[in-house]
C-alpha cells in the first residue's frame, strides 16, 4: 500500500512538472506569436508608406513633366505612327 | 531556541512558581498578536479583495484597442487614389502639463510657430486633452519625444493620403479630421470603407510582454478597399487637357467626363476650378463642387440628335428627308434663327450643321407627349443613378405645361436643365445601339449589367451616322477629329441664363462625342464655362479637348481604329525605321 503511494506521488511530481513545461512553453509560443503580429502589423504599416510612396513617384502628372523635361520624350506625329493589321492565322501563331 | 536547558536545573525550572499574571500576559498577547494578524487577513482577503485584486490587475491586466484603418481607394488598375497611413500626432493633456521657459521656446522652434501662439494654444483652460499638431513629421516626433515633457505626448493616428491630389479630387472626395467622407466617394462609401476597431484583455508579464488573454478576441475589422472604375491615366490626360483648354480661352470652369460606353463605368470626370485634397486648410466650397454632377446647364445644341431620334423613330422623317429651312421661322411669337442660313436642308445636314430651324421644325412634328416622352426615356428630368453625393436630376418639365413656343426651343436644348454626367449617360444610347448602361464609380464586370432600351438598335445607328457628318467637311466640329478614327458627335453653344435673360455674350461651350464610330468603346462630354477670348463654338472650344483627350484614350486601351487608310493620311513616304520583312510580328 505505501509502496504504491509512493509511486503515485512520483507520477504526481512528474505530471506536476510536465504541467509546468507545458505552461512554460505555452507562454513561450504565446509571446513569440503576439511579437510577430506586432511584426506583421508593423510591416503592414511600412507595406502602406510604400505604396504611398510608390504612387507618389508613378503620380502621372509627375511622370508627364519628367517625361517631357529630363528624357524629352514626345507623342510621335501622327505620320510617324504606322498602323500594323496582323493577319487573323499569325495573330493565333505568335504567342 | 538558543536556549537549551540544562537536565540539571529543568526539573527546578518546571517547579518554579510563576505569577499568574506573567503567565496571562503572555498569553494574552500572543491571542492578541494572532488575532491581529487573522484580522488583517480577513480584512485583507474578505473585505478588501475587490479593491486590492483590482490594484493588483492594474498592474498585469490590460484592455488593449487593436486599431483599424480606413479602407484604400484605387483606381481600375490597382493605382492608389487614397490611402490611410499611420502618423504621429502631438497632444497635451494640460493637468500634467509641467514645462519649463527653455522647454517652451525649443518646442515652439521644433514646430515653427510663434512662442505666443503656442502659449496661448496649451493654457487654454477647461479641456481634456487636446491635439496640439496633428499630425507632426516624424523629425518632430523625434524631437518632441526626446524632450520627455510630462502632459506632452505622441498618439499615433492615421491620417489619409491622396497620391493622385488635384488630378482625381472631385470624384475620390475628401475626409475630415476625424477620417468621416465629406465629399465624393469618400462620403458615398463611408460606412464601407471605415473599420472598426477591436478589442482584447490581456495579462502583461514584468518585461510587458503579452502572456495570456483574458476573454475572446474581438477582432478589429480593417475598412474595405474599394477599386474604381476610373482610369488615372484617362484621368489625368482629362484634367491636363481641360485645365490647358481653359487656361487658354479664359473661361470660368469647365468639366470632362469620359465614360465606357459598353458598361457604363465612368473612366475618367475632371472639373475645373480642382482643390488639393491633401490639404486640409483653406477650404473654400466652389473649387470642390464636382460640377460635372452636380451643376446643371441647358444643353443647347447637344440635344438635337434625341429630336432627329424621335422623328426617325416615329417614321415622320428619313435621315435624307429635305426640309425647308429659312433663317428665321415663327412659332407663336418667337422667331428661331439659324446664325449660318442655308435654305434646304435633309435632316442629317441639320444635326451636321446644327440648324435651330431645322430641329424645331423636326420637333413641332411630334406632340408635346411624344417629344417629353422620348427625353424622358433618355434619362433628363430623372437621377443619372451614379450613386455620387449630390447629383442632380436636372430639370425637364412635364409636356402638360408646354407652350408651343417652349417646344420649338426644347428641340434646340433651352427650357431645359442637364448635367454633363447626365448628357453624357443618355448619349450612350446612341453609342451602344439604342442600350443606356447603368452609370457605375466602381469597376465592374461587363457580364454584370443589364442595359435599358432607350431607342431601336437601327435608329440609333442612324442618329450616329448623322453624327458622324458633324466632323466631317461642312460639319460644326471638324476640330473634333481623331485621324485614324471615326468620330461622331454633336456641337453645343448655348448662351447662359443670367437674371432670367439670355446673355448675348456668355456662353456655354459643349461637345459630346464618341469613338470608334463603327462600335463605340468611348463616349467623352465637354462643357467649358464661359470661353471669354471671343472664340465661344462648341465645336472650336469644347472639340479640341475632346479630339486630345479622345485620341489619348484611344492610344491608352489599344483600340484599333477604324478609318479607312486614305483618311488617316497615312504617308507611304516615311515608312516604319525597322520595317519587319515577315509577318512573324
Amino acid at each position: 500500500m505505501s509502496r504504491l503511494n509512493i509511486v503515485l506521488a512520483l507520477i504526481l511530481i512528474v505530471c506536476a512538472l510536465a504541467v509546468i513545461q507545458a505552461q512554460h512553453r505555452s507562454r513561450t509560443y504565446f509571446v513569440g506569436l503576439e511579437r510577430l503580429k506586432k511584426e506583421a502589423r508593423l510591416l503592414d504599416e511600412q507595406w502602406g508608406q510604400l505604396q504611398l510612396e510608390q504612387s507618389t513617384w508613378a503620380n502621372p502628372a509627375r511622370v508627364d513633366t519628367l517625361a517631357r523635361s529630363r528624357v524629352g520624350l514626345i507623342s510621335p506625329p501622327q505620320e510617324r505612327i504606322h498602323v500594323e493589321t496582323v493577319p487573323a492565322d499569325t495573330r493565333v501563331a505568335t504567342p | 531556541m538558543s536556549y537549551k536547558p540544562r537536565h540539571a536545573r529543568s526539573n527546578q525550572l518546571l517547579d518554579l512558581k510563576l505569577a499568574p499574571w506573567r503567565m496571562a500576559t503572555v498569553g494574552g498577547l500572543l491571542i492578541g498578536g494572532l488575532v491581529l494578524v487573522a484580522g488583517r487577513a480577513f480584512y485583507l482577503q474578505g473585505l478588501n479583495t475587490d479593491y486590492l485584486q483590482g490594484k493588483g490587475d492594474a498592474i498585469s491586466n490590460r484592455n488593449l484597442t487593436l486599431p483599424t484603418h480606413r479602407g484604400q481607394v484605387s483606381d481600375r488598375y490597382g493605382q492608389l487614389l487614397a490611402i490611410s497611413t499611420p502618423v504621429e500626432s502631438l497632444w497635451a493633456r494640460p493637468s500634467e502639463l509641467k514645462l519649463t521657459v527653455e522647454q517652451r521656446a525649443h518646442l515652439a522652434r521644433v514646430l515653427g510657430m510663434p512662442e505666443s501662439e503656442l502659449t496661448k494654444k496649451l493654457t487654454r483652460k477647461g479641456r481634456g486633452e487636446f491635439g496640439v499638431r496633428r499630425p507632426v513629421t516624424p523629425e518632430q516626433a523625434l524631437d518632441i519625444a526626446a524632450m520627455g515633457v510630462p502632459g506632452l505626448y505622441l498618439r499615433r493616428e492615421f491620417r489619409r493620403y491622396y497620391p493622385a491630389g488635384e488630378v482625381a479630387a472631385h470624384v475620390v472626395g475628401f475626409t475630415n479630421v476625424d477620417d468621416v467622407g465629406q465629399e465624393g466617394v469618400e462620403r458615398a462609401y463611408q460606412s464601407w470603407l471605415v473599420g472598426r476597431e477591436g478589442e482584447r484583455q490581456i495579462v502583461r508579464d514584468r518585461r510587458g510582454n503579452i502572456i495570456r488573454d483574458l476573454a475572446p478576441i474581438k477582432t478589429a475589422q480593417m475598412g474595405g478597399n474599394l477599386a474604381l472604375s476610373l482610369d488615372l491615366k484617362i484621368q489625368y490626360l482629362a484634367h491636363r487637357e481641360l485645365a490647358a483648354a481653359i487656361k487658354l480661352h479664359k473661361a470660368k470652369g469647365g468639366s470632362v467626363v469620359v465614360l465606357d460606353a459598353k458598361t457604363g463605368e465612368i473612366l475618367a470626370l475632371a472639373n475645373q476650378p480642382i482643390f488639393n485634397p491633401n490639404n486640409r486648410r483653406n477650404y473654400k466650397p466652389t473649387p470642390m463642387r464636382n460640377r460635372a454632377v452636380i451643376d446643371t446647364f441647358e444643353p443647347g445644341s447637344t440635344i438635337k440628335p434625341f429630336v432627329a431620334a424621335a422623328v426617325l423613330e416615329r417614321g415622320l422623317f428619313h435621315p435624307d428627308s429635305v426640309l425647308d429651312t429659312p433663317q428665321t421661322w415663327r412659332v407663336g411669337n418667337k422667331l428661331v434663327r439659324d446664325e449660318h442660313p442655308h435654305p434646304r436642308m435633309s435632316v442629317t445636314e441639320i444635326i451636321q450643321k446644327s440648324s435651330n430651324v431645322g430641329a424645331a421644325k423636326m420637333a413641332m412634328s411630334l406632340t408635346p407627349q411624344q417629344h417629353w416622352e422620348v427625353l424622358h426615356r433618355a434619362g433628363f428630368g430623372q437621377l443619372p443613378g451614379s450613386g455620387f453625393p449630390g447629383e442632380t436630376a436636372g430639370r425637364l418639365r412635364d409636356s402638360k405645361t408646354w407652350r408651343p413656343v417652349e417646344q420649338a426651343t426644347m428641340a434646340y436644348g433651352y427650357g431645359l436643365s442637364v448635367s454633363l454626367l447626365q448628357l453624357t449617360r443618355a448619349y450612350m444610347a446612341f453609342a451602344n445601339d439604342g442600350e443606356v448602361m447603368p452609370l457605375s464609380f466602381l469597376k465592374r464586370e461587363p457580364q454584370e449589367v443589364v442595359g435599358e432600351r432607350v431607342f431601336s438598335a437601327s435608329v440609333a445607328r442612324e442618329v450616329r451616322a448623322m453624327m458622324e457628318t458633324v466632323t466631317q467637311e461642312g460639319g460644326t466640329g471638324t476640330r473634333t477629329r481623331v485621324p485614324g478614327y471615326r468620330i461622331a458627335g454633336k456641337t453645343g453653344t448655348a448662351h447662359k441664363l443670367v437674371n432670367g435673360s439670355y446673355a448675348s455674350d456668355r456662353y456655354l461651350s459643349s461637345f459630346i462625342g464618341m469613338a470608334p464610330a463603327s462600335n463605340p468603346r468611348l463616349i467623352i462630354g465637354v462643357v467649358i464655362d464661359e470661353p471669354s477670348d471671343g472664340v465661344y463654338y462648341g465645336g472650336s472650344v469644347a472639340g479640341p479637348v475632346f479630339a486630345q483627350v479622345m485620341a489619348a484614350s484611344l492610344r491608352q486601351l489599344a483600340l484599333p481604329p477604324d478609318a479607312p487608310e486614305t483618311a488617316t493620311q497615312m504617308t507611304q513616304s516615311t515608312p516604319p525605321v525597322m520595317a519587319p520583312a515577315g509577318k512573324g510580328v
